[in-house]
């Protein structure tokens, strides 16, 4: 009776066990051989054969491609630099120098993947239209309301995740080093 | 006490067998990955556009709304593909993805010729029964294996700003895939 009870004691802790750790893992995001720069997340792995099992299972998961590594590479960003995380309510700075790369992309997408409403249906940027500063800098506010300059409407969603995509760049597709960088830093300037 | 922590820790190595193949049968069993989203919208072997991603609606999570895009789901049981794209103004890349959305393969038109990007995709077996000469002529063909029998190939042009979208689309409306049956031996 003992070994009965022990063992289905066994089998459901090991089932809670497994598949807990299997929806943890594929709904967080864990992937092996990450690059990161300030905020910023890249797996340059996920983009060639070598895509680590947790990374194929999560976008055999959600349904994405993610980017070939021969075309480019995607840093990821859910926080500003000081760990704080994106919230739609509240207006975030980007500010640098961009790093190395033909042309690059900024998006604004909720945690799904989904492009986020706004009036101006903007989404996101690409480095042909945004405007610099006289030094070479770029300067983005992400935000709910109207900002002057480069203006990111985030729609005032609760969470939000900045993905940045860089084409044609030697980052990441070489070595994983982050002397190529450095990336934009991302910056909280207060709370409606 | 003794017996309790056994079978914790049977619990525990059972736990771990369940995750890891839970993790690795994933992809296998996937029923709303990539190649099953397009499926639903694409022919086999020929290019189809996509419709750019909107807040309402979007063929897969996380596409770049800066780009057109067009699909060539193909299937090589019949022969080898034939996959010619022209080139729009801004930036142009072919990316190769197995059955289960692993990229094994992405070219980008600073890597290609001059004004299209042209490649001949087939399994290894079927490149491997090429004639050789036939192999020796084509030197300047660009020869893709693909590790999979279905997959998809993801055809993206940049418009640098909103209103080149349809320049980009125009470009990749040029774009073509077609298979290419192997004659009968």
């Amino acid at each position: 009776m003992r070994l009965f009870f022990g063992s289905c004691f066994t089998l459901a802790l090991a089932a809670a066990i497994g598949l807990g750790a299997t929806w943890l893992t594929l709904t967080r995001g864990v992937a092996f051989g990450s690059l990161t720069i300030g905020a910023w997340t890249a797996w340059p792995r996920s983009g060639s054969v070598d895509i680590d099992p947790y990374a194929r299972a999560t976008i055999a998961r959600t349904g994405e491609l993610p980017i070939g590594a021969g075309d480019g590479v995607a840093f990821y960003a859910h926080t500003d630099d000081a760990g704080e995380a994106f919230d739609g309510r509240c207006t975030f700075v980007i500010s640098g120098m961009t790093p190395a790369a033909r042309y690059w992309t900024l998006t604004l997408y909720d945690p799904q993947g989904r492009l986020v409403a706004n009036t101006l249906d903007r989404h996101g940027f690409t480095s042909a239209e945004i405007v610099r500063e006289t030094d070479g800098r770029i300067v983005i506010n992400v935000g709910p309301r109207a900002r002057p300059g480069n203006w990111l409407p985030s729609g005032g969603i609760e969470r939000f995740v900045l993905v940045w995509r860089l084409y044609d760049t030697p980052i990441g597709v070489a070595a994983l080093t982050t002397k190529e960088g450095p990336m934009p830093a991302i910056a909280r300037k207060g709370c409606s | 006490m003794m017996r309790f922590v056994l079978w914790m820790l049977g619990a525990l190595l059972l736990g771990g067998i369940v995750h890891l193949s839970t993790v690795l049968a994933m992809p296998e069993t996937a029923t709303q990955d990539a190649y099953a989203r397009l499926s639903r919208i694409t022919p086999v072997n020929a290019v189809v556009q996509l419709d750019g991603p909107t807040a309402q609606k979007a063929n897969m999570p996380f596409m770049d709304p800066a780009f057109a895009v067009a699909v060539c789901r193909y299937d090589l049981s019949a022969g080898a593909l034939k996959l010619r794209t022209p080139l729009s103004q801004a930036y142009t890349s072919v990316t190769f993805y197995t059955r289960n959305s692993v990229a094994y393969y992405a070219i980008n038109d600073r890597a290609a010729g001059r004004r299209a990007i042209e490649l001949d995709l087939m399994t290894p077996e079927q490149h491997a029964q090429m004639p050789e000469e036939e192999d020796v002529t084509a030197a300047d063909r660009l020869i893709i294996e693909s590790p999979t029998k279905h997959g998809l190939i993801l055809l993206r042009a940049l418009a640098p700003e909103p209103g080149l979208m349809a320049m980009a689309r125009r470009a990749l409306a040029g774009a073509q895939c077609r298979s290419e049956p192997t004659p009968a031996q």
